[in-house]
């Protein structure tokens, strides 16, 4: 027999069949979408119990943040929901923009919910590829990683960054779009339909894909509220909530589109949800590209934006403010802000809090992930260990946004 | 102005004191209904903030959770704050509430002494409270009464200390080994 | 592993060397990596796998779930201190010979997180062989990365790798002990002489790839 010996907390049944039995799912799993820990109390194969450990991706970001002066707080709200670094960035640089009382420029606002909406299709993409790749269909996730690799290609021709662009900044964006951008921007939202039909057509009469995602993961339009969901997971259950609606943000209250929602609250329901959000975010880039008119991108404050680096090189009060924006950041008015918008997760609400000075006190992350996992323990209880799997992926959840 | 949450009337007015100029009716139909809920309000940035006193905050929090005029279903955020080490009162607890049928937000805060940190829990009123008190818990060491399970969420669990307190230093205290 | 070892040791050098260089081949063209991704970094790695940047082209193909299979562990992402342990402890269980690429500048190095909750580089747990900076790199990046170790690879001798004990096997590099300098090397004003980017080795027949 081996030479280790059992720890003594660990005590050893008569009759391990007839007890419960608590196993470990994780950290290192390659179904759980990053670092999660789930303790799984099973009877046989059944969940009676599944709770998330979570923190072994914590980062402590929200610590970072109030070292850092606004500006470059930025770059680390990048790594914090590693899909939706845009959306990260808009939802700080927004929080930003509010207590500092700046007013945007419409191209920029136009670029931004362009951008923005190619970022959810892509974070989408990822969810759908991975989601499929758990449940057994590996010829989606390559399919979706394709059209991802163009949309990454975009981002990058705009910021210089695939994963990670901080293309948004504290008044404006980082710079204008690059030449010919918005032909490649036309092209791939011409041929995204056709990519959408063909997931369809791989996945959605996919008689396995229905059994194993329809009935599956059950949760209640009342307890979704109750848990704080948010995003595609509490539109699933049937309730009509998106921020872009509700409170909206950038100009999102003169696009044209629908919110999808779904009844069942389960699986399935999430993953219609998500499909018919990546064909809206198609429409809303669509008419965004059309809007763009040539304009100013940062907004009119010398004492915040970054000035052209043309204006910079020659006068003087441009590069003095150029000096002191980098070199010293610029103070912002005393406040807090609680600036929420809609990820490709849900509501992701940056709370800042100002004392005046050129770093902020406090900026905390309400991650829509954080929540959404909260619900897991609901949505598992009495389903299969196999389907576990099938319900972290369609909570869409990002280890770096639930641990900052 | 970006567009903000909320139809405020003046959006960066700031105004303090308990016998505040109440432009918001939310505050004013409160205040009429319990008026020793409210300790503060403050109207900035198209945002409302009602400083409620601790020991009324479930109280307040399940009132507006039910009450027409409020329909707070939602709870957004739990947040901490550290205001400083020489602050007194040292730490807030912001509560976001936000109303899925009336789509308006409010932020509900509570002042705590370095002494005397805790605070009832309000995961009866709100059951996503529970991982949003555990994690100001674990930032900040504010003790929710009442909660069912509040352990460490984001930190290991035999970590000394927590983390987002201001006197906390960046680089934690020493650098890891495996030993 | 152990057969080789006993040919290794009855047979002369000059058949050794034969011995290596078909082993090396072998290992070096089936590098089957373990799922190790943290962070955003495990995104991209996911990207080098996809059909743009083909990873299984140079053996790379399958990314084992379990670390018993697996004989490469890239470290992608932030490893944080509780995920420390962790790491060490699938480090441990991966069979020899194994090797581990650090991707990205967070598990080089902290990269941009340099606080109490990030591990400050990867190679204070287990021993790296090839660092990949970036935030994130690019997946050409890794799949140079990948190339790069199979020069390291093919360097290898079948006499050197036995199966020695845990306690030995550590001994390339102690956690926590990197030399931390006192930054006098920056001072000097003498250029080191310039190396190759791999060193050259005399298995290797360079192809054109």
């Amino acid at each position: 027999m081996s030479s280790a010996t059992i720890p003594p907390q660990f005590e050893i049944v008569d009759r391990p069949l007839d007890t419960q039995m608590t196993i470990s799912m994780g950290p290192q799993h390659p179904s759980t979408h990053g670092v999660l820990r789930l303790e799984l109390v099973l009877d046989g194969e059944m969940v009676v119990k599944a709770t998330p450990d979570i923190g072994y991706l914590h980062t402590g970001m929200e610590k970072l943040f109030e070292y850092k002066k606004y500006q470059q707080g930025i770059v680390i709200t990048d790594r914090m929901d590693y899909l939706n670094p845009l959306g990260n960035n808009l939802a700080y640089v927004m929080a930003g923009e509010k207590l500092l009382g700046l007013e945007i420029p419409v191209r920029a606002q136009t670029i931004r919910v362009m951008m923005c909406e190619l970022q959810r299709i892509a974070s989408h993409l990822v969810w759908l590829g991975t989601h499929a790749l758990d449940i057994g269909a590996m010829t989606v996730f390559f399919y979706c990683f394709r059209e991802r690799e163009k949309i990454l290609n975009m981002i990058e021709a705009a910021s210089g960054g695939r994963l990670t662009p901080s293309y948004f900044r504290i008044g404006g964006l980082m710079m204008d779009l690059p030449a010919g951008f918005e032909n490649r921007c036309k092209q791939f939202l011409d041929n995204f339909p056709g990519a959408v039909d063909e997931f369809h057509k791989l996945l959605t009469g996919n008689r396995i894909f229905q059994r194993r995602t329809q009935g599956i993961g059950q949760i209640s339009a009342e307890d979704a509220i109750d848990w704080g969901l948010s995003g595609p997971c509490l539109r699933g259950s049937g309730v009509n909530l998106d921020i872009r609606r509700a409170n909206p943000y950038c100009g999102y209250e003169n696009y044209d589109f629908e919110v999808p929602v779904e009844t069942d609250g389960d699986v399935w329901a999430r993953y219609m949800v998500r499909m018919r959000e990546m064909r809206e975010s198609h429409k809303i880039a669509t008419q965004a590209l059309s809007r763009l008119q040539p304009g100013p991108v940062k907004a009119d404050a010398p004492k915040v934006v970054l000035p052209d680096r043309e204006a910079m090189k020659s006068h003087m009060d441009a590069l003095i403010h150029h000096f002191l924006i980098v070199a010293e950041g610029f103070d912002v008015p005393a406040g807090e802000v609680y600036h929420p918008i809609e990820a490709s997760k849900g509501e992701l609400g940056v709370y800042m809090k100002s004392d005046g000075g050129p770093k902020p006190s406090r900026v905390h992350f309400r991650g829509p992930s954080f929540v959404n996992l909260s619900a897991l323990p609901v949505m598992s209880e009495g389903e299969m260990v196999a389907d576990i799997v099938a319900i972290i992926g369609s909570l869409d959840v990002v280890l770096g946004e639930i641990d900052r | 102005m970006t567009s903000g949450p909320e139809n405020i009337e003046q959006p960066t007015e700031q105004s303090t004191g308990s016998e505040s100029t109440p432009s918001h009716p939310l505050v004013t139909a409160l205040q009429r209904e319990h008026p020793e809920w409210i300790g503060e309000v403050i109207h900035a940035f198209g945002e409302t903030t009602i400083i409620v006193p601790r020991e009324h905050i479930v109280a307040a929090c399940s009132f507006l959770k039910t009450w027409p005029e409020g329909q707070f279903n939602f709870l957004s955020d739990i947040c901490g704050a550290d205001r400083g080490v020489e602050e007194e009162p040292r730490f807030e607890v912001n509560y976001h509430l936000f109303s899925t049928t009336k789509y308006h937000r409010v932020r509900l805060k509570v002042l705590l002494n370095e002494e005397d940190t805790h605070v009832p829990s309000v995961s009866g009123v709100w059951r996503t409270a529970n991982w949003h008190e555990r994690e100001t818990f674990d930032m900040f060491g504010v003790i929710f009464d009442g909660h069912p399970d509040l352990r460490r969420i984001l930190l290991p669990d035999d970590w000394q200390g927590h983390a987002l307190r201001k006197d906390f230093p960046l680089r934690g205290y020493e650098p890891y080994s495996l030993k | 592993m152990g057969l080789e070892n006993i040919i290794a040791e009855a047979l002369p050098e000059v058949l050794t060397t034969q011995l290596d260089s078909l082993i090396n081949w072998a290992r070096k063209s089936s590098l089957w990596p373990a799922t190790f991704g943290l962070a955003c970094c495990a995104i991209e790695m996911m990207n080098a796998t996809t059909s743009r940047n083909d990873l299984a082209r140079f053996g790379a193909e399958v990314f084992r779930a379990s670390p018993r299979q697996a004989d490469v562990m890239i470290v992608s992402g932030r490893v944080s201190r509780k995920m420390a342990p962790v790491l060490r402890r699938i480090y441990d269980q991966m069979p020899e010979p194994k090797w581990v690429i650090s991707m990205g500048a967070c598990a080089t190095s902290g990269g941009v997180f340099d606080n109490y909750a990030i591990v400050q580089g990867v190679d204070k747990i287990v021993p790296v062989d090839v660092y990949i900076p970036g935030c994130p790199p690019r997946p050409e990046m890794l799949i140079h990365a990948v190339m790069m170790l199979q020069d390291k690879v093919s360097k290898e001798s079948v006499r050197d790798r036995k199966d020695i004990p845990e306690e030995e096997a550590r001994e390339a590099v102690v956690p926590g002990t990197l030399p931390v300098t006192d930054g006098s090397t920056a001072r000097q004003n003498t250029l080191p002489e310039s190396r190759p980017y791999t060193i050259a080795s005399r298995h290797e027949r360079r192809r054109s790839s």
